[in-house]
C-alpha cells in the first residue's frame, strides 16, 4: 500500500575518515566508530503516500470488504432465530401473576407455560438461549464478587474465601459456598420445551444441558474440592443466600455436572460485557431421524418461574437459534462490512478526482532554494 | 563534610594562613583542595535519589494513585498496574542518574589526582592535587595550571614577575603579568621557601576575579597584598619558568569554584508544552471523572438501589451521592493513562539517543584536535531544530585568533596569493637564519625583490619592524620571542622579521634590528601612540647614519588622507589593492614614511613637549601636535593580515541565514575588527542595502541612531539605496543570502540601549536587521542580549562561544554550545553541546536539531493518541456498567500496554525517524522552519492527535459491542462475554495503533522492523501465555482469563471485527494524509518525494570600496615604552594596563570626549 524503495545511503565522504585511522602508535583516536547505526545511516525502507499506492489500496480494500460483507449478511440472513419475551411484564402475558407475586422468599416456584409458533422448521443443532436485560453483570463490584481459588476447589479458599466475595462471603460462622454475588444471583429459572404434535399431544423436546460452557472453563477454572462425595467436600459451607439448594445438589442426576462445575453454573460465572446479554441454556441436538430439528408448528416453553427481574424492571427472554460457521444470527457485521467497503471504494474515487483535478499543481510545486 | 565546610565559610570573616605549617592551618578547617561535583555516594544514592524523583510532580501523582488504589472501595485497578511502570519508570531514571554521577565522580578524581609539586620540609614532593593544603607552597612549571589560589612567593623571571593566561577564568587569552610579593629576593630558593613561615591575613573566600586584599606579616613586617600577587586556580602559567606559591584558597574556596554557581536547569520549549498539555489532560482527566461520577450518581439512583437484591452496596457506601464520589476516584485510576507515566521517561531515553547520536557524529569530529562532538545536556535536542537566534562569540569561535600577514602592496606591487593553503610556503632558513619557520607566505616575489635589494621593500619591512610597540624577549642568541599585546602587531613585526628585518630589542631610547644581516641600532625620538580616533601610529627614528624619519602605519582612511600629493598614482593603485583586500576581508593597514628635517624635528619636538606637558585638554594637544607632523607622507604600500577564519564559517553563517537563523556576533572586540570579521565571514555583504552602525554615548545619540535605524528598515524602497554605494540589481534583492541591513553596535551605546524605555525599539531594529554585530560588549552584556531576545521574540536562541567570558551568555540562552579544545574548558563546562569548530553548528541544529525536533513531535503526536485511543474506551463502556469504573481490559494489559506492547515501536520512531536525509537538510535549509515556526507540535496539533485517539476509542468500544452483542462462537457459546470482549477490544487496540505506528514511521530500519512486528508477536505471545492453564495453575485469583484467548482468537468474527475496526479506524488517517500530501505538500515532502539536486546557493562576493582596517590595538603602549621608566618594568606596565583594560574599559571609554562616531559609508 505504500510506494517502496530499500534506499541505502551512499557511503560518498567518508571513504577519508577510514583511511586515515590507520597508525599505530598514534595517540587513540576518539573518533566515533564509522558504523551505519551510529552515523545514522542504517538502510532503511521510506515509503511514501503517493497516488500509485493509496489509491489502489482504497479500491482493494474496498473490493475485499464488500463480497465479505454480501457473504456475511447473506449467511446471517440464513440463520434462524426465534426469540420470545416471558417477563411477565403486561397483564395478558402467561407470566404476569408468577412475575408479580414471586420474590426470593417464596417458598413455592410459580409456573407458567408460553405458547409460540415456529414459522419455519430449524434444522441441525438448535441452541437454546435464556437472555436477560438491564441485568448488570459487568458492574465492577459484581463482576470482582467472587473467589477463583474457591471456584478452583481449593480447599483453604473453600473455608476463607476472598474478601471480594463480601457481603456474600459468610452466613454466620458458615461461609458460603460459591461465595460472592455473581454465584448468588445465579439464574435459576428452569425452561422446558414441548413440541405440540398435530394431534395435540405434547411432545418434550430433548434438552442437552452439557456442552455450553467453554472447554477451559470446565475443566480447568472449576473444579470441585476434593472429598469422599460432594456433600462432605462441602461440609461446613452455607449455601448461597438466594440459593434454594446447596451447591452440591445443582444436578444431583449427574455427578460430573454437579458441584462447581455444573455447567448451569459455570456459564453464568462467565459474566456478560454488556447489561443485555444471552446465555446458553441448553442444545438441542439435531435429530438424526428426521429432517430438521424444530419442525415449524406450534410449540410449549414450561417455566418454573425463580428468578425476579421485575424488581429492577429487568426483562427475561428465551432465544432458539441455529448457527453457522460465524456463529449466531449477525447482520450488523455484514451491513457494516459493506457499507465500508463501498465507503473506501467511494473515497477512493473521490481522491482520484481530486488528485487528477489538482495534479499539476502538485507536481509543479519545487524545491526552493 | 561538606555542610560544616559550607558553616565554616558562612562564619569565616578573615583568612589566616600560615605558610609551612598544615598544624596551625588545620585549626581553622579549611577547605581541601578536593573538589566534588558528584550528588551521591555508595550509600546516598538511594534514598537521595528517590527523594529527588518524588519531588517531581508526575512521579508524586502516581504515587498518589497508587495510594488510591490500595483502598478497596475506589480500587477500579490492581495495585501492580502503577506500580510496575513506576517502579520501572524510577529505576530508569535511577540508572541514568547513576550513570551521570558516575561520569561526575570520574572526572572529580581525575582532577584530583592531577599532580602537583609541594614543599615539604625543604623537600618537593609529588602530590596530588586534592591532598594540596591550604598553607602549602607550590612549584608551579611553563604551561602548568595552577593548582589552587596561590599567592605567589617567587618566580624564575626577573622582579619576581611571572606570566600567566587567564582564559579560563574570564576568556581573555592575552598573557597577563603577576608579580610577587615585594619580599627579599631570597626566598627565590627553595631552601629559603621551606623555612619561610609568613603568616596572611586576608579575606573569606569569594567570587570576585579582579580583587584580593589581604596582609602579609614576615619578620615583624607587613606587606601589602593585591590581586596583583595572586595566581587563581584556572589560571595557566605561560612564558615563565617556574614560579612558587603559598595556596591561600584551595578546592571549593578558590575563585573559580565560587564562581561556578549551580548551572540552572533548562527546559526546551517542547517540556513547557508538555507540561501545559499534561496540565490540560489533568483537567480533561477530571472533567471525565466528574461526567462519570454524576453519570454513577444517577444509575445508582435509578437503576443501583433496585438492583440492590443481586448487588448490595459495600457496607460504607449507604446512599448514591457517597457511591459517586467513589467512583470518581475509581475512574481517576482508571482514566489516569490518559497522563500516562511513560511520558517522560519516553522522552528522556529518546534524547538520551539522539545525544548519543550526536556524539557519534562523524562529520563533527574534528580530526586536528582529536575532539568529537558531545551533547553534555541529553535534555535539549529537540529544541535545536527550532532556533531562531544564533548569539556568537567572534574571537576563538568564528576565528582562530590567529592572525597571519597575507598580502602586502608595496609601492603599487601586489604580493601573496592569497587565502589559499597552497603547496610551496617559502622557505626564509637559507637567507635568513634569524626566520621563523612558523610563518608561511605564498608569493616568492616578495622575497626576490627584498633579495635584489628593491629600496621600497627594503622601506616597507623596516617600517614594519621598527613602528610598533612589540617587546623582545632573546632568552639564547637568535631564537626570539615577540610579546605583541596585539595579534596583528604580532604578525607583521614577525613578517618584517622573516623577510629579513628583524626586530631584536629595544630600550626606551633605541630600537636595535638586524636588516638582512646587518646589525642596526635606531634611536627612537618619538612614538606617536595608536588611538581609536587617530586610527595610526607613527614613530620617529634616527638611523645611524643620523637621517630622521617618520614612519607611519594606519587606517587607510586616515592615512592616504595624508599623503603627499605626488602620491596620487600610487594611491589608485594601493586603494584598488587595498579594496581588493578588504573584499577578502583581510585587515588592512596602509604604511608610509616621511624623511623630516633636523630643523623640522627640533620645531615639532617643542611643540610636542609643550603639549605633552599640557595639565589641560593633554590629549587633544597631543593629537594636535602628532598631526602637525604627521602629513605629506609618501606611501609605502599596504598589509593585508588575514583574521583567521575557522574553517567553513561563512559557509556555516550563509546555510544559517538561508534556514532563517539570525546569527547575531556579539564580541569583546574593536567595532573595526568585528565589522571585518561580519564582512569576511559573509555575515555583513557589500549588498546590504545599509549597514547602520549604532555608537553614540548618550542615551538620546542612541535613540536617535536607533530611529534613523527603523527608519531606513521602514522605507527599504529604492530611495534608500543612496546610501549604499552601488545600486543593486534587481534580480540580486531576490537572492536570499544579501539581505536588507546590517546594525553594528557598541558596547556603550548598547548599554543604553538595553534600558527598560529603549530596549523594545532596540530589538525591533535590531530583529528587522539581518545580520547584528554587538562590539565592545562585556560578558554581562552579551546574557543581556541573549535575555532581551528571548524576553521580547519568544524566540529559541543559541549561544556560542569559547571563552569564559560566553559563559553567561552560554547560560543564560536556551541553549549554549561550547567551542572546546583550543582556549579554556570554562565555556565547554558551562554549555549544553560541545564541539570542536564553529562549521559543525551547521550539523548540530539542520541535522540533528531538526530530526531531534521532527522525531520528538511525531513521538508526542503519537504518544498521546495511543494513550488516548486506549483510554478513553473506559469511558464509553462506564455508560454501559453502570458507570461503575469496570475496565473494559484485563489488568495485565492495562499494566503492560504502555510499557511493552506500545513502546518499543514509538521510542524506535522518535530515535530512528528521519524524513529526509541528513544532506539533503543541510543542502535545503527552508526544511529548518516549520521547527521555528513550532508546526510540527502545538495546541493545534495536540488537540488532532486527542481528537484521532477519542474517534479511534469509539470505534474500538462501539465495533465490538456492535457485533459482540449478539454474536455467538460456532459451538454456539455467546461472545459477549466480558473476557471475549476484553481480549477483543484489547487486540483490536494493539493492532489499530501498531497500523497507525507503521504509518507514522517514514524511516523503517530493521529496529523499526523488528520493534513493530516484535512487539506484535510479544502481545500475542504474552497474551496467550497470561491466559495459559499453567499460570492459572498456580494463581488461579490473578490469572483467570484462562483460556480466553484461545477461545477468542479462534473465532473468525473476533477477526471480522478486529479488521473492521481497524479499516474504520484507519481509513480516513490516510484519506486525510493522503490528501494532505497531495495538496499541500509540506517542503520535506517534496523533497522526500523529488529527490533530485537543488540549485546551488549563489554564494557571489561583490566589490565594493570599503576600509579593510582593523587592528587590534590599545592605546596606551607608547607611552609606557617611551616613558622614562625603566624598561624592565615596562612588561609590568603592560601588565597593569591589560588588567586596567579587562576589568574597566567601559569607563575609559567613556572618558574619552570625542565620539569616533562614523559616519555609515566609511564602513562600506
Amino acid at each position: 500500500m505504500m510506494a517502496s524503495s530499500y534506499n541505502a545511503k551512499d557511503e560518498d565522504g567518508h571513504h577519508s575518515g577510514s583511511v586515515s585511522h590507520g597508525g599505530a602508535g598514534t595517540a587513540k583516536s576518539k573518533k566515533p566508530d564509522n558504523t551505519a547505526f551510529k552515523q545514522q545511516r542504517l538502510p532503511a525502507w521510506q515509503p511514501i503516500l503517493t497516488a500509485g499506492t493509496v489509491l489502489p489500496a482504497f479500491f482493494v480494500i474496498g473490493l475485499i470488504f464488500i463480497p465479505i460483507g454480501i457473504g456475511l449478511y447473506v449467511t446471517s440472513n440464513n440463520i434462524k432465530e426465534f426469540e420470545i419475551d416471558y417477563t411477565g411484564v403486561n397483564v395478558d402475558s402467561p407470566c404476569y401473576t408468577c412475575a408479580n407475586n414471586f420474590s426470593w422468599n417464596s417458598t413455592t416456584s410459580c409456573s407458567c407455560t408460553v405458547n409460540f409458533t415456529l414459522e419455519q422448521p430449524f434444522e441441525n443443532n438448535v441452541y437454546m438461549y435464556y437472555g436477560l436485560s438491564n441485568f448488570y453483570q459487568n458492574h465492577r463490584r459484581y463482576v470482582k464478587s467472587r473467589d477463583d481459588r474457591q471456584l478452583n476447589g481449593d480447599a483453604t479458599a473453600l473455608k476463607d474465601p476472598s474478601n471480594d466475595c463480601e457481603p456474600y462471603r459468610k452466613i454466620g460462622v458458615e461461609t458460603i459456598a460459591p461465595c460472592g454475588a455473581i454465584a448468588n444471583s445465579l439464574f435459576n429459572d428452569s425452561l422446558e420445551l414441548y413440541y405440540v404434535e398435530p394431534s395435540g399431544a405434547l411432545n418434550a423436546v430433548p434438552l442437552a444441558k452439557k456442552g455450553i460452557a467453554w472447554w477451559t472453563d470446565r475443566n480447568v477454572k472449576f473444579r470441585n474440592p476434593a472429598g469422599v462425595d460432594l456433600p462432605t467436600a462441602f461440609k461446613g459451607t452455607a449455601k448461597p443466600v438466594n440459593w434454594r439448594k446447596p451447591v452440591y445438589e445443582l444436578d444431583p442426576s449427574d455427578p460430573d455436572n454437579n458441584g462447581f462445575i455444573n455447567e448451569d453454573f459455570i456459564v453464568w460465572m462467565r459474566t456478560a460485557a454488556l447489561p443485555t446479554f444471552r446465555k446458553l441454556y441448553r442444545i438441542i441436538h439435531k435429530n438424526q431421524s428426521s429432517t430438521s430439528t424444530l419442525p415449524s408448528g406450534r410449540y410449549v416453553l414450561n417455566i418454573t418461574y425463580n428468578y425476579p427481574v421485575l424488581s429492577f424492571d429487568g426483562r427475561k427472554r428465551m432465544i432458539l437459534s441455529t448457527i453457522s460457521w460465524m456463529g449466531g444470527k449477525n447482520p450488523f457485521l455484514g451491513i457494516a462490512y459493506i457499507t465500508v467497503g463501498s465507503i473506501c471504494f467511494f473515497l477512493g474515487v473521490v481522491l482520484l478526482i481530486i488528485h487528477h483535478k489538482y495534479d499539476t499543481r502538485s507536481n509543479s510545486a519545487d524545491i526552493p532554494n | 563534610r561538606m555542610r560544616r565546610e559550607r558553616f565554616w565559610f558562612c562564619l569565616e570573616e578573615e583568612r589566616k594562613v600560615k605558610a609551612n605549617d598544615r598544624e596551625y592551618n588545620e585549626k581553622f578547617q579549611y577547605a581541601s583542595n578536593c573538589i566534588m561535583t558528584s550528588k551521591y555516594n555508595m550509600l546516598t544514592f538511594l534514598p537521595v535519589n528517590l527523594f529527588e524523583q518524588f519531588q517531581e510532580v508526575a512521579n508524586t501523582y502516581f504515587l498518589f494513585l497508587l495510594i488510591l488504589q490500595l483502598i478497596p472501595q475506589i480500587s477500579s485497578l490492581s495495585w501492580f498496574t502503577t506500580i510496575v511502570p513506576l517502579a520501572l519508570v524510577l529505576s530508569i531514571t535511577a540508572v541514568k542518574d547513576a550513570t551521570d554521577d558516575y561520569f561526575r565522580h570520574r572526572s572529580d578524581n581525575q582532577v584530583n589526582n592531577h599532580q602537583s609539586q609541594v614543599l615539604i620540609r625543604g623537600s618537593l614532593q609529588k602530590e596530588r592535587w586534592m591532598n594540596v593544603r591550604v598553607g602549602d607552597i607550590i612549584k608551579l612549571e611553563n604551561n602548568q595550571s595552577v593548582v589552587a589560589d596561590l599567592l605567589l612567593l617567587s618566580s624564575s623571571e626577573p622582579h619576581g614577575l611571572c606570566y600567566i593566561e587567564t582564559a579560563e577564568l574570564d576568556g581573555e587569552t592575552n598573557v597577563k603579568v603577576r608579580q610577587s610579593v615585594s619580599v627579599p629576593a631570597e626566598l627565590g630558593d627553595p631552601n629559603n621557601l621551606a623555612t619561610f613561615n609568613g603568616e596572611v591575613v586576608c579575606e573569606p573566600p569569594n567570587n570576585k576575579l579582579d580583587r584580593f586584599c589581604g596582609t602579609l606579616y614576615w619578620r615583624d613586617k607587613k606587606y601589602p597584598l593585591t590581586n596583583q600577587n595572586m595566581l587563581l586556580r584556572g589560571c595557566v602559567l605561560r612564558n615563565t619558568e617556574a614560579c612558587y606559591g603559598l595556596v591561600i584558597f584551595a578546592g571549593p574556596d578558590t575563585k573559580l569554584m565560587q564562581n561556578s554557581g549551580r548551572t540552572k536547569f533548562k527546559r526546551t520549549s517542547i517540556d513547557r508544552l508538555m507540561n501545559t498539555l499534561v496540565l490540560w489532560i489533568f483537567g480533561f482527566l477530571v472533567c471525565m471523572g466528574v461526567i462519570l461520577a454524576v453519570g454513577n450518581a444517577v444509575w445508582e439512583k435509578e437503576v443501583g438501589s433496585l438492583f440492590q437484591s443481586y448487588l448490595p452496596w459495600d457496607p460504607p457506601v449507604d446512599n448514591f451521592l457517597f457511591s459517586a464520589f467513589l467512583s470518581f476516584w475509581s475512574y481517576v485510576i482508571i482514566l489516569n493513562t490518559v497522563v500516562p507515566i511513560s511520558l517522560y521517561v519516553s522522552v528522556e531515553v529518546i534524547r538520551l539517543g539522539h545525544s548519543y547520536f550526536i556524539n557519534w557524529d562523524r562529520q563533527m569530529f574534528c580530526s586536528q584536535c582529536n575532539t568529537a562532538a558531545e551533547a553534555r545536556t541529553t535534555t535539549l535536542n529537540e529544541e535545536l531544530g527550532q532556533v531562531e537566534y544564533v548569539f556568537s562569540d567572534k574571537t576563538g569561535t568564528l576565528t582562530q585568533n590567529i592572525m597571519s600577514f597575507n598580502k602586502c602592496s608595496i609601492n603599487g606591487q601586489a604580493y601573496g596569493k592569497g587565502t589559499s593553503r597552497e603547496k610551496n610556503t617559502l622557505d626564509f632558513t637559507p637567507f635568513n637564519p634569524l626566520a621563523n619557520p612558523d610563518f608561511c607566505f605564498y608569493d616568492e616575489k616578495l622575497l626576490e625583490s627584498v633579495k635584489v635589494g628593491d629600496w621600497h621593500s627594503h622601506e616597507y619591512f623596516r617600517l614594519l619592524s621598527l613602528c610598533h610597540t612589540v617587546m623582545s624577549e632573546e632568552k639564547s642568541e637568535g631564537e626570539l620571542v615577540y610579546k605583541a599585546q596585539s595579534p596583528d602587531e604580532g604578525a607583521l613585526v614577525k613578517a618584517a622579521r622573516n623577510f629579513g628585518f628583524v626586530f631584536r630589542s629595544r630600550t626606551p631610547g633605541t630600537i636595535t634590528t638586524t636588516e638582512l644581516g646587518r646589525t642596526v641600532t635606531y634611536s627612537l625620538l618619538a612614538i606617536l601612540d595608536f588611538n581609536n580616533i587617530r586610527k595610526r601610529m607613527s614613530v620617529i627614528v634616527r638611523n645611524p647614519a643620523g637621517r630622521i624619519r617618520l614612519y607611519c602605519k594606519g587606517a587607510d582612511t586616515v592615512l592616504l588622507e595624508r599623503l603627499h600629493p605626488c602620491n596620487q598614482e600610487l594611491m589608485t593603485i594601493t586603494s584598488d589593492h587595498l579594496n581588493e583586500y578588504a573584499a577578502d576581508g583581510l585587515r588592512t593597514l596602509a604604511l608610509a614614511y616621511r624623511d623630516v628635517s633636523e630643523e623640522e624635528w627640533e620645531v615639532w619636538s617643542e611643540s610636542h613637549r609643550s603639549a605633552d606637558k599640557a595639565v589641560d585638554c593633554r590629549e587633544d594637544r597631543l593629537a594636535a601636535a602628532y598631526d602637525k607632523i604627521e602629513q605629506d607622507m609618501m606611501l609605502l604600500g599596504a598589509t593585508a593580515i588575514e583574521d583567521k577564519l575557522q574553517e567553513g564559517v561563512s559557509e556555516t553563517i550563509a546555510l544559517l541565514s538561508l534556514a532563517n537563523i539570525k546569527v547575531w556576533v556579539l564580541t569583546g572586540d574593536k567595532q573595526e575588527t568585528a565589522v571585518n570579521i561580519g564582512y569576511s565571514c559573509k555575515m555583513l555583504t557589500d549588498d546590504m542595502m545599509e549597514v547602520f552602525t549604532i555608537s553614540g554615548r548618550t542615551v538620546q545619540s542612541v535613540r536617535q541612531e536607533l530611529g534613523e535605524g527603523q527608519e531606513g528598515d521602514g522605507v527599504a524602497g529604492d530611495d534608500q539605496l543612496q546610501g549604499s554605494p552601488c545600486p543593486l540589481p534587481p534580480t540580486y534583492l531576490m537572492d536570499n543570502i544579501s539581505g536588507e541591513f546590517g546594525l553594528i553596535i557598541n558596547g556603550h551605546s548598547l548599554a543604553h540601549a538595553l534600558e527598560a524605555d529603549m530596549e523594545v525599539e532596540f530589538v525591533s531594529t535590531a530583529c528587522a536587521c539581518k545580520a547584528v554585530i554587538c562590539c565592545r560588549v562585556t560578558p554581562l552584556q552579551k546574557a543581556q542580549v541573549v535575555e532581551l531576545i528571548k524576553k521580547h521574540k519568544k524566540a529559541v536562541t543559541l549561544a556560542i562561544g569559547d571563552g569564559a567570558n560566553d559563559v553567561s551568555m552560554i547560560k543564560s540562552a536556551h541553549i549554549g554550545v561550547g567551542i572546546s579544545g583550543q582556549e579554556g574548558i570554562q565555556a565547554v563546562l558551562a554549555s549544553d553541546y560541545s564541539f570542536a569548530q564553529f562549521r559543525f553548528l551547521q550539523r548540530l541544529l539542520l541535522v540533528h536539531g531538526r530530526w531531534s525536533y521532527l522525531r520528538m513531535c511525531r513521538f508526542l503526536c503519537y504518544f498521546f493518541y495511543k494513550n488516548f485511543a486506549f483510554t478513553m474506551v473506559h469511558f464509553w463502556f462506564g455508560f454501559f456498567c453502570g458507570f461503575s469504573a469496570q475496565t473494559v481490559y484485563d489488568q495485565f494489559f492495562i499494566t503492560l500496554y504502555n510499557i511493552v506492547y506500545t513502546s518499543l515501536p514509538v521510542l524506535a520512531m522518535g530515535i530512528f525517524d528521519q524524513d529526509v536525509p541528513d544532506h539533503r537538510s543541510l543542502e535545503c535549509p527552508k526544511l529548518y522552519e516549520p521547527g521555528q515556526l513550532n508546526l510540527l507540535f502545538n495546541k493545534k496539533e495536540f488537540f488532532i492527535c486527542i481528537a484521532q485517539g477519542i474517534y479511534t476509542s469509539v470505534v474500538l468500544f462501539f465495533m465490538p459491542y456492535a457485533v459482540l452483542s449478539n454474536a455467538t462462537q460456532s459451538t454456539g457459546v455467546p461472545l459477549a462475554d466480558y473476557q471475549t470482549f476484553a481480549a477483543t477490544t484489547a487486540t483490536a487496540l494493539v493492532i489499530v495503533v501498531s497500523v497507525q505506528i507503521a504509518l507514522d514511521t517514514g524511516f523503517w530500519t530493521v529496529i523499526n522492523h523488528v520493534f513493530v512486528w516484535g512487539s506484535l508477536g510479544l502481545y500475542f505471545t504474552i497474551m496467550l501465555a497470561l491466559h495459559s492453564q499453567t499460570l492459572f495453575r498456580i494463581f488461579p485469583k490473578q490469572f483467570h482469563f484462562v483460556g480466553c484467548a484461545q477461545s477468542t482468537l479462534l473465532q473468525p468474527v473476533v477477526w471480522l471485527t478486529i479488521a473492521l475496526a481497524t479499516a474504520i479506524c484507519i481509513v480516513p488517517v490516510l484519506a486525510f494524509r493522503f490528501l494532505k500530501l497531495d495538496l499541500k505538500p509540506q517542503l520535506s515532502d517534496t523533497v522526500r518525494t523529488h529527490l533530485r539536486k537543488p540549485a546551488e546557493s549563489r554564494l557571489g562576493a561583490r566589490g565594493g570600496s570599503r576600509s579593510g582596517y582593523a587592528f587590534a590595538h590599545q592605546e596606551g603602549f607608547g607611552e609606557l615604552i617611551t616613558s622614562g621608566k625603566n624598561m624592565r618594568l615596562s612588561s609590568l606596565g603592560l601588565a597593569s594596563f591589560a588588567s586596567r583594560h579587562s576589568s574597566s574599559w567601559i569607563e575609559t571609554l567613556r572618558r574619552k570626549n570625542t565620539p569616533p562616531k562614523e559616519p555609515c559609508s566609511s564602513f562600506l
